[in-house]
């Protein structure tokens, strides 16, 4: 019949339509990615937190000093954290081969690396990473005995102070202070003591630098995953807890305690009856060349217990190369050269996040930015920094703390143990987070 | 007085002869079936395959980032969920949540919805205004209201008589509840009310006119006419928010994040699956808020009485 071939054209019609589209497609997609066959560059591509450009200056100048042999594209992750972890760990456990090298936040490096996410960096790179950086960064940066990430940037925690305020106090800020002093003075003064306390991970690192600061961990033998020793409910635990509490019941308390963050605690700081802050290093460009008229000051971190050394958090991002990335060689070759201590420095230097080595503090830009004081302020906080607890499961031991310890008003003596019960069985997934 | 109701369409076609099947439809059922084919087979794809993975996944202890460890459980992260008092905690949230804005946006809606269908003059103006914050994504909207309680730049503060100035809405429960559902009840009554809308203007003027020439007063209209022959348009009203209510995310992840014990059972599935990455608790969790919405919805259905082929105006 002569209609037939019509009826079966008309028939595979869609099916052709189809093959149509995706040959188009593939070929689209194909264009994407991979190598730069023109040039013979591998293209990496950098997934980098937000910042205010640092990351994208040095990943333009490694490209250049590589003479042709990689380039580096920057793609940014979101700003929050945990949903930059959320994001990466998605598309890792799915095997995404789009992701060369990543900007990781330290908790939850030891999750990356423990679920084989991380491609393992050669031992003369490793020695030579180590060597370079603050042995705060080392210790957040290694897991399972090996460092997993090029430590990148370090940011830490110091005290910030109005200097107005404490000469009406009559506090002698040139000695460590301790929490019970900064809480005392600021009420008996009408000032208020800036913290981060919401319900986010600002809040776990300040209940983790308080217990460090009494000689204290979260967890130990973490290398069990999760039948790690659950430590928060000790002695340290305790110091901790009454931090807080003298804090959240106190007039010292900024009103917005349970909601605050980096920025309300910036914001609290500069109000009139702003008095003492800890914030991270980035604060200092906060507020302008003026400084609230020239009245901050700076020293240590408060002392959990008085005459015990304070132990600062710690925080910053470290370089990772992707066990999926197709270009394992070349990323690791660049991240080689983007944690240089010069370009440490020029990172600061753009984006106020600290180097993670005394040797990016050298870099001379930064002496015209910072008092030279602070700068050695910052290396001396980091070389004291407590890191995290470096597990695998960070992320479920500060979802228990934050369940525990907020709103900073419900803190009390059972807390800690509280806490420590809670994060146990959270940990075996006898509970809900 | 009795209650006047439309005639049951149910009861009137029960009573009609059953009809005869030409050839002519049956052809027409059968390629209406082949035209629809192409999309339930996606439907099953993007639905009932990752509804079926989600029941696969819910029975074992599984964390994204921990693919060796993991281990068949059984039931157990169903024992797990329904032991915690987080769960139930979390619940009763959702239930408050849903129970109050819907009751709150059923009587606003209801006014609403009288207005636009009464109002003479501006008519256009008005529905629009109205309609307004359905518009508005949620998250904004949630931006939007988080700003107005909070005590650093909101004006709620300021506006409240016996409200002192640095009171923080967000610092307890009640407080932070209360904000949340103002939000979910500004963004969401114009949808009520469009809905009841629909329904007010299906009634036939003549049965109110009735009613009005037998002596009934404003109230008895309402209560005996009105109301009672909108039924099907309010359950529907009722039980697209309650569904929605029920599954409420965005408002509270933009205004607390879950603190002050403000989450939501759609909130603490997110954090177990997304969060958390544990996938088997997630799944548990996400195949119980499956199986309550559909309790939900069949309580609503029955507690009505209505057949909802009848209220899409169907049969």
């Amino acid at each position: 019949m002569s209609t037939q071939p019509r009826s079966l054209l008309r028939r595979a019609r869609p099916a052709l339509a189809v093959a149509g589209v995706l040959a188009v497609a593939s070929g689209v997609l194909a264009a994407c990615g991979g190598d730069d066959s023109s040039t013979g560059a591998a293209d990496l591509v950098w997934y980098i937190n937000p910042d205010a450009g640092g990351q994208d200056k040095i990943a333009e100048n490694c490209t250049k000093q590589s003479n042709g042999e990689y380039s580096i594209s920057t793609q940014v992750l979101p700003q929050d954290a945990g949903q930059q972890r959320i994001q990466l760990a998605r598309r890792l456990a799915a095997g995404d081969p789009e992701i060369d090298i990543m900007s990781l936040d330290p908790p939850y490096t030891a999750e990356f690396a423990a679920a084989g996410y991380l491609a393992e960096i050669p031992s003369d790179l490793q020695s030579k990473f180590e060597d370079q950086a603050f042995k705060s960064a080392v210790d957040a940066a290694t897991w399972d005995g090996a460092l997993v990430v090029a430590p990148f940037w370090s940011n830490t925690q110091v005290l910030w102070y109005r200097k107005s305020f404490v000469e009406k106090a009559g506090l002698d800020m040139s000695k460590p202070v301790s929490w019970d002093q900064i809480i005392t003075a600021a009420a008996d003064n009408g000032g208020t003591v800036a913290v981060q306390a919401n319900k986010y991970e600002g809040y776990s690192v300040w209940v983790n630098a308080l217990v460090s600061g009494a000689g204290g961990e979260i967890a130990i033998d973490t290398e069990k995953g999760a039948d790690a020793t659950i430590t928060i409910g000790s002695q340290a635990g305790e110091d901790a807890a009454k931090v807080v509490e003298e804090l959240a019941g106190s007039s010292a308390a900024p009103s917005d305690l349970s909601v605050s963050n980096e920025g309300t605690a910036a914001t609290s700081f500069a109000s009139d009856s702003g008095a003492f802050m800890v914030n991270w290093t980035f604060i200092w460009n906060n507020y302008g060349e003026d400084r609230l008229d020239n009245d901050i000051g700076f020293a240590p971190y408060p002392e959990t217990v008085q005459g015990e050394e304070s132990r600062p958090p710690y925080g910053g991002i470290g370089l990772g190369v992707s066990a999926f990335s197709e270009h394992k060689d070349a990323a690791m070759k660049a991240i080689e050269c983007l944690t240089t201590p010069e370009n440490q420095g020029i990172n600061a230097e753009l984006t106020g996040n600290m180097p993670s080595s005394a040797a990016g503090y050298d870099y001379p830009p930064l002496a015209k930015l910072y008092d030279p004081k602070l700068l050695a302020l910052f290396q001396q906080s980091l070389e004291r920094a407590a890191p995290r607890t470096v597990s695998p499961y960070w992320s479920d031991m500060s979802g228990a703390i934050l369940s525990t310890w907020h709103p900073p008003s419900g803190v009390g003596d059972n807390t800690p143990k509280e806490s420590a019960t809670f994060m146990e069985q959270v940990l075996q997934g006898e509970s809900l987070l | 007085m009795s209650t006047t109701v439309a005639p049951d369409r149910e009861t009137r076609k029960a009573k009609a002869p059953r009809p005869v099947v030409t050839d002519r439809a049956r052809a027409e059922n059968r390629l209406g079936q082949r035209l629809v084919a192409p999309a339930v087979v996606l439907m099953l794809i993007v639905t009932a395959w990752p509804m079926g993975q989600a029941l696969y996944l819910s029975l074992f202890r599984y964390r994204l980032t921990a693919p060796d460890d993991r281990e068949f459980v059984g039931l157990g992260n169903y024992w797990t969920v329904l032991t915690d008092q987080l769960f139930w905690q979390d619940t009763v949230n959702t239930l408050l949540i849903m129970i109050i804005t819907v009751s709150v946006e059923l009587v606003i809606g209801f006014t609403f919805a009288m207005v636009m269908h009464k109002i003479v003059f501006a008519r256009g103006v008005i529905r629009t205004s109205i309609l307004i914050p359905y518009g508005i994504v949620t998250v904004v909207s949630a931006y939007a209201w988080q700003f107005a309680f909070s005590l650093n730049n909101g004006f709620i503060n300021g506006w409240l008589p016996f409200v002192p100035d640095d009171y923080n809405w967000f610092e307890s429960h009640w407080p932070a509840m209360f904000a949340i559902m103002v939000s979910e009840i500004w963004k969401t009554t114009p949808f009520m009310s469009l809905l009841l809308l629909a329904g007010l203007a299906q009634i036939s003027e003549d049965m109110i006119e009735a009613a009005k020439v037998d002596g009934a007063t404003w109230w008895q209209r309402l209560y005996k006419v009105i109301l009672p022959n909108m039924r099907a348009a309010i359950m529907v009203a009722v039980l697209f928010r309650a569904l929605d209510a029920f599954r409420i995310f965005d408002n509270i992840f933009v205004m607390t994040k879950g603190a002050a014990d403000t989450e939501s059972s759609s909130f603490l599935t997110y954090r177990q699956v997304i969060e958390q990455v544990q996938l088997g608790l997630g799944s548990a969790l996400s195949v119980l808020l499956f199986l309550s919405v559909l309790l939900i919805a069949f309580l609503i259905v029955r507690l009505f009485k209505v057949d909802l082929a009848q209220a899409r105006g169907e049969g």
